[in-house]
Protein backbone atom coordinates (compact mmCIF):
# COMPACT_ATOMS: atom_id res chain seq x y z
CA UNK A 1 0.00 0.00 0.00
CA UNK A 2 0.91 3.29 -0.63
CA UNK A 3 3.00 4.74 3.15
CA UNK A 4 4.26 8.02 4.07
CA UNK A 5 7.03 7.76 1.36
CA UNK A 6 4.12 8.46 -1.37
CA UNK A 7 2.88 11.67 -0.13
CA UNK A 8 3.89 14.96 -1.23
CA UNK A 9 3.98 18.56 0.56
CA UNK A 10 0.33 19.59 0.37
CA UNK A 11 -1.31 16.12 0.01
CA UNK A 12 -4.37 15.99 2.52
CA UNK A 13 -3.81 12.94 4.62
CA UNK A 14 -7.43 10.88 5.21
CA UNK A 15 -9.43 11.77 8.10
CA UNK A 16 -9.67 9.48 10.71
CA UNK A 17 -13.21 9.82 12.63
CA UNK A 18 -14.11 8.72 15.57
CA UNK A 19 -17.06 8.98 18.15
CA UNK A 20 -16.01 7.96 21.94
CA UNK A 21 -19.22 6.49 23.59
CA UNK A 22 -20.42 7.99 26.95
CA UNK A 23 -18.22 4.98 28.80
CA UNK A 24 -15.27 5.57 27.09
CA UNK A 25 -13.40 8.61 29.49
CA UNK A 26 -14.05 5.71 32.24
CA UNK A 27 -12.20 2.97 30.12
CA UNK A 28 -9.42 5.47 29.40
CA UNK A 29 -9.37 6.04 32.77
CA UNK A 30 -8.57 2.81 33.98
CA UNK A 31 -6.10 1.85 30.60
CA UNK A 32 -4.43 5.42 31.48
CA UNK A 33 -4.15 5.46 35.41
CA UNK A 34 -5.72 8.89 34.78
CA UNK A 35 -8.76 9.45 37.03
CA UNK A 36 -9.40 13.00 37.43
CA UNK A 37 -13.45 13.53 38.11
CA UNK A 38 -13.51 15.94 35.40
CA UNK A 39 -13.20 13.14 33.06
CA UNK A 40 -15.28 10.48 34.21
CA UNK A 41 -18.64 12.33 36.77
CA UNK A 42 -21.03 15.00 34.78
CA UNK A 43 -22.14 16.00 38.52
CA UNK A 44 -18.37 16.99 39.85
CA UNK A 45 -17.33 18.42 36.14
CA UNK A 46 -20.70 20.82 36.29
CA UNK A 47 -19.85 21.43 39.54
CA UNK A 48 -16.46 23.59 38.44
CA UNK A 49 -18.28 25.10 35.91
CA UNK A 50 -17.76 22.74 33.51
CA UNK A 51 -20.83 22.04 30.70
CA UNK A 52 -19.85 18.01 31.74
CA UNK A 53 -17.44 15.94 31.84
CA UNK A 54 -15.15 16.14 29.47
CA UNK A 55 -12.40 13.75 27.42
CA UNK A 56 -9.33 13.09 28.44
CA UNK A 57 -6.66 15.51 26.75
CA UNK A 58 -4.15 12.39 26.10
CA UNK A 59 -7.22 10.33 24.85
CA UNK A 60 -7.44 13.21 21.94
CA UNK A 61 -3.67 12.98 21.38
CA UNK A 62 -3.59 9.15 20.87
CA UNK A 63 -6.15 9.86 18.11
CA UNK A 64 -4.12 12.44 16.32
CA UNK A 65 -1.65 9.89 16.97
CA UNK A 66 -3.62 6.74 15.69
CA UNK A 67 -4.83 9.23 12.64
CA UNK A 68 -1.25 9.96 11.16
CA UNK A 69 0.14 6.94 11.94
CA UNK A 70 -2.49 5.00 9.95
CA UNK A 71 -0.53 6.36 7.02
CA UNK A 72 2.09 3.74 7.95
CA UNK A 73 -0.67 1.13 8.60
CA UNK A 74 -0.62 1.80 12.02
CA UNK A 75 3.03 0.89 12.51
CA UNK A 76 3.64 2.02 16.12
CA UNK A 77 7.15 2.65 14.43
CA UNK A 78 6.71 5.05 12.06
CA UNK A 79 5.63 7.69 14.27
CA UNK A 80 8.85 9.94 15.40
CA UNK A 81 7.58 13.02 16.99
CA UNK A 82 4.33 14.55 17.90
CA UNK A 83 3.87 17.69 19.34
CA UNK A 84 -0.05 19.19 19.82
CA UNK A 85 -1.72 22.41 21.83
CA UNK A 86 -5.07 21.39 23.61
CA UNK A 87 -7.28 24.06 22.76
CA UNK A 88 -10.74 23.20 23.64
CA UNK A 89 -12.57 20.72 25.44
CA UNK A 90 -13.74 17.50 23.88
CA UNK A 91 -16.93 15.49 25.14
CA UNK A 92 -18.06 12.06 24.48
CA UNK A 93 -21.08 11.20 22.11
CA UNK A 94 -19.26 13.96 19.58
CA UNK A 95 -17.59 12.84 16.74
CA UNK A 96 -14.02 13.47 16.34
CA UNK A 97 -12.25 14.47 12.93
CA UNK A 98 -8.26 14.33 12.95
CA UNK A 99 -7.03 15.63 9.91
CA UNK A 100 -3.78 16.95 8.45
CA UNK A 101 -1.87 18.13 5.38
CA UNK A 102 1.93 17.44 4.81
CA UNK A 103 4.25 19.96 5.64
CA UNK A 104 6.94 18.85 4.40
CA UNK A 105 9.31 15.85 3.20
CA UNK A 106 13.11 15.50 3.57
CA UNK A 107 15.68 13.10 4.54
CA UNK A 108 13.35 10.42 4.90
CA UNK A 109 10.97 12.41 7.52
CA UNK A 110 7.37 13.26 6.82
CA UNK A 111 5.92 16.40 8.38
CA UNK A 112 2.31 16.56 9.09
CA UNK A 113 0.51 19.34 10.44
CA UNK A 114 -2.45 18.45 11.50
CA UNK A 115 -5.48 19.21 14.26
CA UNK A 116 -8.53 17.51 15.41
CA UNK A 117 -11.98 18.90 15.98
CA UNK A 118 -15.33 18.20 17.47
CA UNK A 119 -17.86 19.80 14.49
CA UNK A 120 -16.28 23.93 14.56
CA UNK A 121 -14.74 23.13 17.89
CA UNK A 122 -10.81 22.49 17.57
CA UNK A 123 -9.43 20.57 20.72
CA UNK A 124 -5.96 20.54 19.21
CA UNK A 125 -4.44 22.77 17.43
CA UNK A 126 -1.27 23.68 16.01
CA UNK A 127 -0.26 19.79 15.85
CA UNK A 128 2.60 18.50 14.26
CA UNK A 129 3.18 14.98 13.82
CA UNK A 130 6.44 13.75 12.15
CA UNK A 131 6.75 10.51 10.62
CA UNK A 132 9.59 8.00 9.05
CA UNK A 133 9.53 7.49 5.13
CA UNK A 134 11.69 4.52 5.48
CA UNK B 1 3.13 38.11 43.37
CA UNK B 2 5.83 37.18 41.34
CA UNK B 3 5.75 33.42 40.42
CA UNK B 4 8.11 30.54 42.33
CA UNK B 5 11.06 29.96 39.92
CA UNK B 6 13.19 28.03 42.26
CA UNK B 7 12.44 24.79 41.04
CA UNK B 8 14.20 25.30 37.71
CA UNK B 9 16.40 22.62 37.00
CA UNK B 10 15.43 20.38 39.95
CA UNK B 11 15.31 16.78 38.62
CA UNK B 12 12.96 14.09 40.29
CA UNK B 13 14.09 10.58 41.32
CA UNK B 14 13.31 7.94 38.31
CA UNK B 15 10.16 5.91 38.43
CA UNK B 16 10.06 2.46 37.21
CA UNK B 17 7.34 1.19 35.42
CA UNK B 18 7.11 -2.65 34.09
CA UNK B 19 5.25 -3.79 31.45
CA UNK B 20 3.08 -6.16 30.74
CA UNK B 21 0.74 -7.28 27.95
CA UNK B 22 -2.87 -7.02 29.71
CA UNK B 23 -1.74 -3.40 30.01
CA UNK B 24 -0.70 -2.91 26.53
CA UNK B 25 -4.07 -4.87 25.28
CA UNK B 26 -6.29 -2.79 27.09
CA UNK B 27 -4.52 0.52 26.48
CA UNK B 28 -4.70 -0.12 22.69
CA UNK B 29 -8.76 -0.65 23.41
CA UNK B 30 -9.32 2.28 24.89
CA UNK B 31 -7.38 4.20 22.31
CA UNK B 32 -8.89 1.80 19.45
CA UNK B 33 -5.44 0.54 17.73
CA UNK B 34 -6.92 -2.12 16.03
CA UNK B 35 -3.35 -3.72 14.75
CA UNK B 36 -2.54 -7.67 15.76
CA UNK B 37 1.44 -6.27 17.00
CA UNK B 38 -0.65 -5.02 19.69
CA UNK B 39 -2.60 -7.96 21.14
CA UNK B 40 -1.09 -11.23 19.77
CA UNK B 41 2.89 -11.85 20.35
CA UNK B 42 3.44 -13.61 17.36
CA UNK B 43 2.00 -11.38 15.47
CA UNK B 44 4.01 -8.72 16.27
CA UNK B 45 7.37 -10.90 16.32
CA UNK B 46 6.64 -11.67 12.77
CA UNK B 47 6.66 -7.69 12.18
CA UNK B 48 9.91 -7.89 13.92
CA UNK B 49 9.71 -6.08 17.51
CA UNK B 50 11.46 -8.01 20.39
CA UNK B 51 7.38 -9.08 21.80
CA UNK B 52 3.87 -8.02 22.04
CA UNK B 53 4.38 -3.75 21.16
CA UNK B 54 2.46 -0.73 22.85
CA UNK B 55 1.01 1.67 20.66
CA UNK B 56 3.52 5.29 20.91
CA UNK B 57 0.91 6.80 23.13
CA UNK B 58 1.36 4.18 25.66
CA UNK B 59 4.58 6.29 26.74
CA UNK B 60 1.59 8.38 28.89
CA UNK B 61 0.95 5.04 30.58
CA UNK B 62 4.57 4.64 31.81
CA UNK B 63 5.60 8.36 32.09
CA UNK B 64 3.08 10.01 34.66
CA UNK B 65 4.64 8.27 37.56
CA UNK B 66 7.47 10.07 37.24
CA UNK B 67 5.62 13.54 36.42
CA UNK B 68 3.21 13.09 39.31
CA UNK B 69 5.69 13.88 42.03
CA UNK B 70 7.17 17.02 39.71
CA UNK B 71 3.39 18.66 39.14
CA UNK B 72 3.01 17.56 43.48
CA UNK B 73 5.97 18.56 44.73
CA UNK B 74 5.34 21.93 47.06
CA UNK B 75 8.29 23.48 45.58
CA UNK B 76 7.35 23.72 42.09
CA UNK B 77 3.82 25.54 43.21
CA UNK B 78 1.29 24.38 40.94
CA UNK B 79 -2.23 25.57 42.06
CA UNK B 80 -4.04 22.01 41.26
CA UNK B 81 -7.60 23.40 40.69
CA UNK B 82 -6.55 25.83 38.09
CA UNK B 83 -4.05 23.82 36.01
CA UNK B 84 -4.32 22.77 32.28
CA UNK B 85 -2.60 20.60 30.23
CA UNK B 86 -1.59 23.09 27.78
CA UNK B 87 0.41 21.39 25.73
CA UNK B 88 2.70 18.26 24.82
CA UNK B 89 5.35 16.88 23.05
CA UNK B 90 6.91 13.11 22.71
CA UNK B 91 9.75 12.03 20.51
CA UNK B 92 9.96 8.12 20.07
CA UNK B 93 13.11 6.04 19.24
CA UNK B 94 13.09 2.50 20.60
CA UNK B 95 9.64 0.67 20.64
CA UNK B 96 8.34 -0.43 24.56
CA UNK B 97 7.11 -3.66 24.05
CA UNK B 98 5.78 -6.54 27.28
CA UNK B 99 8.27 -7.52 29.60
CA UNK B 100 10.12 -4.43 29.11
CA UNK B 101 11.50 -2.04 32.45
CA UNK B 102 11.00 1.39 31.76
CA UNK B 103 12.96 4.24 33.98
CA UNK B 104 11.41 7.70 33.24
CA UNK B 105 13.26 10.67 34.79
CA UNK B 106 11.34 14.39 35.23
CA UNK B 107 12.86 17.49 35.40
CA UNK B 108 11.58 20.70 35.64
CA UNK B 109 12.87 22.80 32.38
CA UNK B 110 11.11 26.30 32.70
CA UNK B 111 8.52 28.28 34.64
CA UNK B 112 7.23 31.43 33.65
CA UNK B 113 4.67 34.17 33.46
CA UNK B 114 2.94 34.88 30.03
CA UNK B 115 -0.51 37.22 30.26
CA UNK B 116 -1.02 36.42 33.47
CA UNK B 117 -0.68 32.34 33.40
CA UNK B 118 2.07 30.61 34.60
CA UNK B 119 3.93 28.23 32.54
CA UNK B 120 5.09 25.09 34.08
CA UNK B 121 7.24 23.00 31.51
CA UNK B 122 8.62 19.40 32.43
CA UNK B 123 10.83 17.28 30.68
CA UNK B 124 10.64 13.49 30.79
CA UNK B 125 12.76 10.60 29.40
CA UNK B 126 12.16 7.52 29.40
CA UNK B 127 14.72 4.54 29.13
CA UNK B 128 14.43 0.61 29.06
CA UNK B 129 16.19 -1.99 30.97
CA UNK B 130 18.68 -2.32 27.73
CA UNK B 131 19.77 1.46 28.31
CA UNK B 132 18.10 2.44 25.12
CA UNK B 133 15.73 5.29 24.79
CA UNK B 134 12.01 4.87 24.59
CA UNK B 135 10.96 8.40 24.24
CA UNK B 136 11.52 11.95 25.37
CA UNK B 137 8.36 13.79 26.85
CA UNK B 138 7.46 18.07 27.26
CA UNK B 139 4.97 18.75 29.33
CA UNK B 140 3.34 22.28 29.18
CA UNK B 141 1.32 22.87 32.17
CA UNK B 142 -1.05 26.12 32.79
CA UNK B 143 -2.32 27.49 35.79
CA UNK B 144 -4.79 30.59 35.25
CA UNK B 145 -4.49 33.69 37.74
CA UNK B 146 -0.80 33.72 39.01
Amino acid sequence: MAGPKDLNEGDAVPELRVTPDKYLPHRYAGASGDFNPIHIDPEFAKAVGLPGNILHGLWMMAQVARGNAALADGDPRSLKRLSVQFRGMGFPEQELVVSGTVKEVSDGRVVIDTVAAQGDNQVIRNAQAELSAD
Amino acid sequence: MPLETDAIGKRWPAATYEVGAEKIREYADAIGAASDVHRDHEAARAAGFRDLVAPPMFCVVYSARAMAPAILDPEVGINLATMLHGSQEFEWDEPVCDGDVIETTATCAEIYEKDGKGFYVFETVSTNQDGKQTVKGTWTNIVRGV
